[in-house]
């Protein structure tokens, strides 16, 4: 299964974004996950990273995505969690157990932010905040958000959280803020990098490769070709967002 | 003509002006302390969360907000319908219309997660969002309703001028309130909202909120400076109130009735109309019966003063009840992601969202109320907009 991996790296590297911040400084990657138009230029166009994840291969009792994105991106810590009540704790990715009312089978699947080509997120957010990058990442710029919840709204899948207490301890690649909204960024600072999505590579080594990360403009990636060959859905199709995010055997 | 017969005069200081000035600076006083505790420690101690991410502040933001285009009615009737009777309260209706707005924005801005970063959203513009329409629409209403308070005030200018920044004022709040029901009406994940009619049902629901404060805050002011207002006055008023808390039942109806049509949405309309908890004794018990179907009674079945006032008052109780059901119900209701699934595990997945608001969220809210009152007093008090007498003789008088 590293293949797969290898080949998204490979993909990554051909699209230049990993050279690009190589001659970089850290600091500097820090600005390219922040949104700024500069971040966006230097995200692909020529890209538009999605993931596809295969419900029959998620374990309802492993929640090792979570997991990593939490260590990755620095939210729901002990510490955090302690000051807050449920309903207020960040969620950048979820895991959810589902039943099919017509036929009973269950299936698990994580759920984090689609990526939408038309995220209402996006159309809402009055500054700009919130923000689509040119390889389809969608994500908030913490710089100019002002907290307004507005995209929480709009969002058909729950994906964003508003930060409600002050934070410390916060990681450099990962920014958060009290009083602004986040959610995942399918790991931008890492794609940026050439590397892929914590979600996925701790899915991968927990032995369910269950979340195929890749690049949906790339007809020879794997993910497009997995998407050619095999029946998929979209999250809440009937409002035609398109999501990067895709389900199978859901 | 009535608007030369008019005298208009400064709010007299009375004790009981005072008195009221500082039960209102007393509320100011508390929202701006319940503002600096959550702003201190983060919307953490509100009962806000990321299901119900709109909470109490923004029901009396936006009830404010909408009442403030209602109440620019009255001047309007006057300026672009014509209706000369309602003449002598075209100046105090823009500059209530003014104040109910910069109450209810101070608390949507104070609600902010970064109230202090208010200069980016007057800055950074992304037009395809309706909030970033409406920061202008608001900003602007306040100049576009200023600059025609001016124009009233002005002595010997032509009177078409008074009439057209009084059609453009109405045509403002039109387009103000539009924007203000779009915030809910554009939501299209949302079953509680995503629909076209909440638009104009928000217009309409302007007029109703906005003549209800406008009658009550009136009233107040005239009996603490001993000015007369006249029965006759106040039951065509009560009147107009019907007819308008008569379409905010006619609009809520359609807007149920066509949602109860489509059965995607038949879960939540069962939520907001039966077995929704609150929500059904909010819509049913506060908003239809106690805000709509009595008033109506009141003011066509027994028109006096007492009626009108009485109405006025369960207006805005309904009014209010009718936009917690819209904002808090529309969020609680869960969005439905899994369709054809139930979820057996996942937080706050496919359940009812809980709110319960906290005394701070109550405190800031009353603090936007206080903050329009005591600015329309203000205004009132420097400024010539209140008539001295309202009397039935004096108007009829004017013809």
């Amino acid at each position: 299964m590293t293949n797969r991996a290898e080949m998204t790296r490979r993909d990554i590297l051909k699209s230049g974004a990993a050279a690009s911040t190589v001659t970089l400084a850290p600091g500097v990657t820090l600005m390219a996950f922040g949104g700024t138009a500069e971040a966006s230029s230097r995200a692909d166009a020529g890209k538009r990273w999605g993931l596809l994840i295969d419900a029959s291969k998620c374990d309802a009792n492993c929640s090792d995505c979570v997991t990593a994105c939490k260590v990755e991106n620095g939210w729901g810590s002990e510490e955090e969690l302690a000051g807050l009540n449920p309903g207020q704790a960040p969620e950048w990715i979820r895991k959810v157990t589902l039943r099919d009312k017509a036929t009973g089978r269950e299936v698990s699947a994580p759920v984090m932010c689609q990526h939408c080509e038309e995220p209402p997120c996006v159309d809402v957010c009055p500054t700009g905040a919130s923000m689509k990058r040119d390889d389809g990442i969608v994500l908030v710029d913490r710089h100019i958000c002002i907290g307004c919840r507005y995209c929480m709204m709009a969002c058909p899948f729950k994906a964003r959280s508003f930060v409600h207490e002050e934070l410390t301890d916060q990681h450099v690649q990962a920014p958060r803020g009290k009083g602004t909204v986040e959610s995942c960024n399918l790991c931008a600072p890492r794609i940026d990098s050439g590397r892929i999505p914590a979600c996925v590579e701790a899915c991968e080594k927990a032995g369910h490769s269950a979340i195929l990360f890749g690049d949906l403009k790339d007809p020879d990636s794997p993910i497009s070709k997995r998407l050619r060959e095999y029946d998929s859905i979209a999250l809440r199709d009937d409002l035609e967002l398109n999501p990067g995010v895709r389900y199978t055997n859901l | 003509m009535a608007l030369e017969q008019t005298i208009y005069r400064e709010l007299k200081a009375t004790r009981g002006v005072w008195q009221l000035a500082v039960l209102l600076l007393a509320f100011l006083a508390a929202a701006g302390g319940a503002w600096f505790y959550m702003e201190h420690h983060g919307h953490v101690v509100t009962g806000m969360d990321n299901q119900i991410v709109w909470g109490l502040p923004h029901v009396f933001a936006i009830f404010l907000i909408v009442a403030a285009s209602g109440a620019l009615n009255v001047a309007s009737i006057a300026s672009v319908f014509g209706q000369k009777v309602y003449k002598p309260l075209a100046r105090f209706s823009s500059l209530l219309a003014i104040m109910l707005l910069v109450g209810g924005l101070a608390v949507v801005v104070l609600d902010l997660g970064r109230a202090d970063r208010l200069i980016v959203a007057m800055t950074t513009y992304n037009f395809t969002s309706i909030f970033a329409w409406n920061v202008l629409l608001y900003t602007g209403f306040i100049g576009v309703v200023g600059v025609y308070l001016v124009v009233q005030m002005m002595r010997r200018i032509n009177y078409k001028w008074v009439q057209a920044a009084g059609f453009i004022a109405f045509l403002w709040r039109l387009a103000l309130t539009t924007g203000t029901g779009s915030i809910f009406g554009w939501l299209v994940a949302r079953p509680g909202y995503d629909a076209a009619i909440m638009a104009p049902m928000f217009i309409i629901n302007s007029f109703a909120y906005g003549l209800a404060i406008f009658i009550l805050v009136l009233l107040v002011l005239f009996r603490l400076n001993d000015r007369p207002i006249g029965d006759g006055l106040l039951i065509r008023l009560g009147r107009l109130l019907g007819i308008f808390a008569a379409a905010v039942l006619y609009f809520a109806a359609i807007f149920h009735l066509t949602n109860l049509y489509a059965a995607e949405h038949g879960a939540f309309e069962r939520f907001i109309l039966v077995d929704g908890g609150l929500y059904p004794v909010l819509f049913w018990g506060v908003q239809v019966v106690l805000g709509g179907l009595i008033p109506i009674a009141l003011v066509f079945l027994n028109p006096s003063r007492s009626s009108t006032v009485l109405a006025s008052i369960l207006v805005v109780v309904g009014g209010f009840a009718q936009v917690y059901v819209i904002v808090i119900g529309g969020q609680a209701f869960p969005l439905n992601i899994f369709p054809g699934f139930e979820v057996l595990e996942g937080f706050h997945e496919g359940v009812i969202n809980p709110y319960t608001p906290s005394i701070w969220e109550l405190m800031l809210g009353l603090g936007g109320v206080a903050l329009a009152l005591f600015g329309t007093g203000v205004g009132a008090k420097i400024l010539r907009v209140l008539p001295t007498n309202l009397s039935d003789a004096n108007l009829a008088a004017k013809g």
